[in-house]
C-alpha cells in the first residue's frame, strides 16, 4: 500500500471538527487514518469524491491484473520491490508461446499440443508454460477467429489475443471472452475501439507505445474510457533498451508512485536464434516482465527459462525445504548405502545430484531441520544424534538393508559416537562436501 | 498532451574498481593483449544513468590435464587439444575468441593426479607461450596443495599480471604474499555471503594488498541449483559498492562452466532424460542461461566451457552494451 500522510488525508475531510468520528478534530482523525488505526468510513460526512480520491491514493503502486479465470487464473504485477532480497517477487512471470494464424490446421493442432506438453517437474514442483499468444498475421479476420477457436478448444492455457484489427479481436472475443484473454494491444491509433472491446468483454488490455511518455499518456486515455486492467507493452529494441525501459517503469511505479505506469509489463522476445531468445526471456524474468511471449517451443529451450523463473521467484525469506522422508536414488537394494542429510532444498538436491553422479543406487534419509543446511542445522540443534536416529528409525530403512551402516555428513563427524550408541548401527563419516560423494561411494563404500 | 515523466535516474556515490589483467613487453610481461573490467558507475548495463566503460569479459577454461568426466557434447570440442594446455588455450583464443584463459590446475588436486609445483608451473608457461591474452590461474581449492603449488606458479608467471585464485577467509596469506611479490591480481572467494566477501577483502588489504588488485568470487551456482542465492548476494554486494562500500567495490568473477557441467540438466544424455530434449542444445544453453542471469547482477568475468555458450554470451553482452536486436 502506498502510504498517505495525515495532511494528505486531512485535505479530503470536511474540516468541521464535528467529533462524530469520536476524535476531537478532523486533523486528529486524519492522523489515526494515516496510521491505519481506524478506517476512513468512521467519518460519516466524508464525500464520495474524497473516498474515491483517497482509495485511489492508497491503492498498491502496481496494479495486479488477472488473466484467465477460475483455477487457471494468473495474476500479473502487484510487485512491491526492485530487488528480490528486499522482500520477494510476488507473481511469477507468465510465459506465453506464440501461435500464428497462418498455419495449416494440422500444423496448428500439432503446435498447440506441443505447447500444452511444455510442463515439467523440477525439484518437486510443477513448472510450465502458462499461456498461448495467438497472433494475427496479414490474413483475413475470419482466419484469426478460427485459429483462436481451435486454440481455445484444444488448450486449457490462458490466452493472449494479438491483432491490430479490432474486428478480428471482436470475432475472437465472441469465441473466448469468458476465458478472460489479454487483448493485445491498444495503440495511439486504435485505443478507442480496443478500449471499448475490453470494456464490453471485461478483459485485460495491453497498451503499446514506443516511449515511456507515450505509454503513460495512452494508459490515461484508456483508463478514461473505463478500462483499468492494463498491461504495459513498451516497444524495445535490443536488450539494453529493454532493460532500461523495464527498469525505469518499475522505478516509476514503485519509487515515484507514478500511477500512469503502475501496471504489469509484458514483452515479446521472438528471435530466430533460440539461444538469444532465451537470453532475452531469462533476463526479462529477472528484470521486471510480468508476461513474456516467446516463439520457441522446444523443451530444451523452455526448461531453462522456466527454471530461471522458479529460482528468481523463490521467496528469499522462507527456508527452501523438501519433505523430510526417505528418498531412493535409482533402485537401492539390501547392499545399498544409506546417507543422511538435511531437508534444506539446496542441500538435498545437491546431495541427490551427486549420488546420481556416483551411479550407486542409494537411500537418502532426510532429517527435518526446518530447512537449514548441515552446519546451520547443527549449530541450531536441529541436526542432532537424536533427530537423526529418530528419523532413520521412523523410515524403517535399516530394516531394508543388510549392512546396518549409516553414512553421515563429514561436517557433523562429531555425532558419530552418539548415533552409534543410540541407534546401534555402525556410523561412517562421509565427505564434507557433496562433490566428494561420487568418489566416496565408488571407492570407499563397501555394503 | 504529452505526459511529463518523473526522473528516476540515480547517481551513485561510488564506482566499481577497474582491474586490468595482463602486461605487455613494455610493462615487463609478454602479453599482446590486456583486458580491463569494472569501472561501472551504476548497476549493470544501466546506460541510461551511468557509465559502464568496460564490457564483461569471457574467460574459457583450460585444464593442466585432460579431463576424464566431461560429457561428449563438451569434450568433442577440445579432445583434439586437451593433452596440451598450450594447444587447448590457443584453440580457445583463436577459434572461439576467448578474452582470457582460465587455467584450472585440476591435475594438481590430490583427488586427481596430485601433480606437483613444477608440473603446475610448466602448464602455466605452456599457456603463456601459446597465447597472447591474459591468464587466470585457478588452484585446486585444497588449501595445503594450493599453498604448495602457487609459489612456483606465481614465479613462472612473474610480471605477466595474472589473476590467481583463490584466497579464502581461512587461507590467504601465502597467495597474497606471492601476488604482492610477483605483481599479480588475486581472486577473493567467499561462500555466498556478503559479509564474508567483505571480510576476505579486509584480510587481504590488512596485509598491505591493494583493494584495486582484488576480484571477488562470491561462489557461483548453476541455474536450478541455488542460483537465486548467489544472484541476491551479488546484487546486494553491487548495491553496497555503489552506495560507497570500498570493501565491496571489486569486480566479480563467476566460475560457471564447472558448476553447470556438474548438474544433470547439462550432463545427462537424452537417453537418460528424454523429456528434457537433446543434450547437444540443452547443455550449452544451460551454461549460457546461467551466465545471462549473472550478467545482470554484476558479473565482470565469466568462466565458461562450451564454445556455443561462449558465442551466445558474447552476443548477449554486445546487445547489453547497447547494440540493437532484430
Amino acid at each position: 500500500m502506498a502510504k498517505l500522510t495525515g495532511i494528505e488525508i486531512y485535505k479530503h475531510l470536511p474540516k468541521t471538527n464535528c467529533g462524530d468520528c469520536n476524535f476531537p478534530t478532523c486533523m486528529a482523525f486524519a492522523m489515526q487514518v494515516a496510521a491505519k488505526k481506524v478506517g476512513l468510513e468512521q467519518c460519516p460526512h466524508v464525500s464520495a469524491e474524497a473516498k474515491a480520491a483517497l482509495s485511489e491514493a492508497q491503492a498498491p503502486p502496481m496494479r495486479t491484473v488477472t488473466l484467465g479465470t477460475g483455477d487457471r487464473a494468473l495474476k500479473l504485477g502487484g510487485e512491491t520491490v526492485l530487488f528480490r532480497h528486499e522482500e520477494k517477487f510476488h507473481h511469477p512471470t507468465v510465459i506465453a508461446i506464440c501461435v500464428q494464424d497462418d498455419l495449416s490446421e494440422d500444423k496448428l493442432a500439432q503446435r498447440i499440443e506441443k505447447i500444452n506438453q511444455l510442463q515439467f517437474v523440477r525439484v518437486g514442483q510443477l513448472i510450465g508454460v502458462n499461456a498461448i499468444a495467438v497472433e494475427h498475421t496479414a490474413g483475413e479476420t475470419s482466419r484469426f477467429a478460427q485459429t483462436v477457436k481451435l486454440v481455445a478448444e484444444r488448450s486449457p492455457l490462458a490466452l493472449v489475443l494479438s491483432s491490430t484489427d479490432s474486428q478480428a479481436l471482436k470475432a475472437a472475443l465472441e469465441i473466448c471472452a469468458e476465458r478472460r484473454p489479454l487483448l493485445c494491444a491498444a495503440t495511439k491509433e486504435n485505443f478507442k475501439e480496443f478500449a471499448a472491446l475490453a470494456k464490453e468483454a471485461q478483459c485485460p488490455l495491453a497498451v503499446r507505445a514506443a516511449t515511456l511518455e507515450e505509454l503513460a499518456e495512452l494508459t490515461q486515455q484508456v483508463k478514461a474510457l473505463g478500462v483499468e486492467d492494463l498491461v504495459l507493452q513498451p516497444e524495445i529494441s535490443g536488450l539494453a533498451d529493454g532493460l532500461a525501459k523495464l527498469t525505469q517503469l518499475r522505478r516509476l511505479a514503485l519509487e515515484k508512485n507514478f500511477r500512469a505506469v503502475g501496471y504489469p509489463v509484458m514483452v515479446s522476445v521472438t528471435s530466430s536464434d533460440p539461444f538469444l531468445e532465451t537470453a532475452y526471456a531469462a533476463m526479462f524474468v529477472c528484470k521486471y516482465a510480468s508476461l513474456i511471449v516467446l516463439n520457441g517451443a522446444e523443451r530444451w529451450q523452455v526448461l531453462p527459462i522456466l527454471t530461471v523463473r522458479q529460482n528468481i521467484f523463490t521467496d528469499p525469506q522462507v527456508p527452501n525445504a523438501v519433505e523430510a522422508k526417505l528418498y531412493k536414488v535409482g533402485e537401492p537394494g539390501p547392499h545399498s548405502p544409506v546417507l543422511v542429510t538435511t531437508n534444506f532444498a539446496l542441500t538435498y538436491f545437491t546431495v541427490e545430484s551427486e549420488v546420481e553422479n556416483s551411479r550407486v543406487p542409494s537411500y537418502i534419509a532426510v532429517v527435518d531441520t526446518g530447512g537449514l543446511g548441515v552446519l546451520n542445522a547443527y549449530a541450531d540443534d536441529k541436526l542432532t544424534a537424536e533427530a537423526i536416529v529418530k528419523a532413520v528409525k521412523t523410515y524403517g530403512v535399516m530394516e531394508q538393508v543388510a549392512h546396518k551402516k549409516l553414512i553421515i555428513p563429514g561436517l557433523v563427524a562429531v555425532l558419530k559416537g552418539e548415533i552409534e550408541e543410540l541407534g546401534g548401527w555402525e556410523v561412517l563419516v562421509g565427505p564434507e562436501e557433496a562433490a566428494g560423494i561420487p568418489a566416496y561411494l565408488r571407492n570407499e563404500w563397501k555394503g | 498532451m504529452p505526459v511529463a515523466i518523473p526522473d528516476v535516474k540515480k547517481s551513485w556515490a561510488n564506482a566499481i574498481n577497474t582491474v586490468t589483467l595482463g602486461a605487455t613487453k613494455d610493462e615487463g610481461g609478454t602479453r599482446t593483449k590486456k583486458v580491463t573490467v569494472g569501472g561501472a558507475t551504476s548497476l549493470p548495463f544501466h546506460h541510461f544513468e551511468g557509465a559502464m566503460p568496460y564490457p564483461p569479459a569471457i574467460a574459457m577454461e583450460v585444464w593442466d590435464v585432460a579431463p576424464q568426466d566431461w560429457p561428449e557434447v563438451l569434450a568433442e570440442h577440445f579432445k583434439d587439444v586437451w593433452h596440451d594446455p598450450g594447444l587447448w588455450a590457443k584453440k580457445c583464443v583463436e577459434q572461439y575468441g576467448a578474452d582470457l584463459i582460465c587455467l584450472r590446475l585440476a591435475g594438481c588436486d590430490p583427488v586427481r593426479q596430485n601433480r606437483g609445483p613444477q608440473e603446475a608451473a610448466q602448464a602455466v608457461k605452456r599457456v603463456l607461450e601459446s597465447v597472447g591474452v591474459p591468464l587466470i590461474v585457478w588452484g585446486t581449492g585444497n588449501n595445503d596443495k594450493d599453498n604448495e603449488i602457487f609459489p612456483a606458479v606465481a614465479e613462472a608467471a612473474s610480471g605477466e599480471n595474472c589473476l590467481l585464485g583463490t584466497i579464502t577467509e581461512d587461507n590467504y596469506k601465502t597467495l597474497i604474499a606471492l601476488c604482492t611479490a610477483y605483481k599479480h591480481k588475486v581472486i577473493a572467494e567467499s561462500p555466498c555471503d556478503v559479509n564474508i566477501a567483505k571480510q576476505v577483502n579486509i584480510l587481504a588489504t590488512d596485509m598491505g594488498f591493494k583493494p584495486e588488485d582484488i576480484v571477488m568470487y562470491p561462489t557461483s551456482a548453476a541455474l536450478g541449483y541455488g542460483l537465486e542465492y548467489v544472484y541476491s548476494v551479488m546484487e546486494r554486494a553491487r548495491l553496497a559498492a555503489l552506495r560507497g562500500d570500498k570493501m565491496l567495490s571489486q569486480p566479480m568473477i563467476c566460475d560457471i562452466g564447472i558448476e553447470v557441467w556438474g548438474v544433470k540438466e547439462a550432463k545427462a544424455s537424452e537417453q537418460e532424460l528424454p523429456e528434457w530434449g537433446p543434450q547437444r542444445e540443452r547443455g550449452p544453453l544451460w551454461e549460457a542461461t546461467t551466465a545471462y542471469v549473472y550478467l545482470l547482477t554484476g558479473a565482470d568475468i565469466l568462466v565458461l566451457r562450451h564454445p556455443r555458450a561462449v558465442a551466445s554470451v558474447r552476443e548477449a553482452i554486445k546487445q547489453l552494451m547497447g547494440d540493437g536486436l532484430k
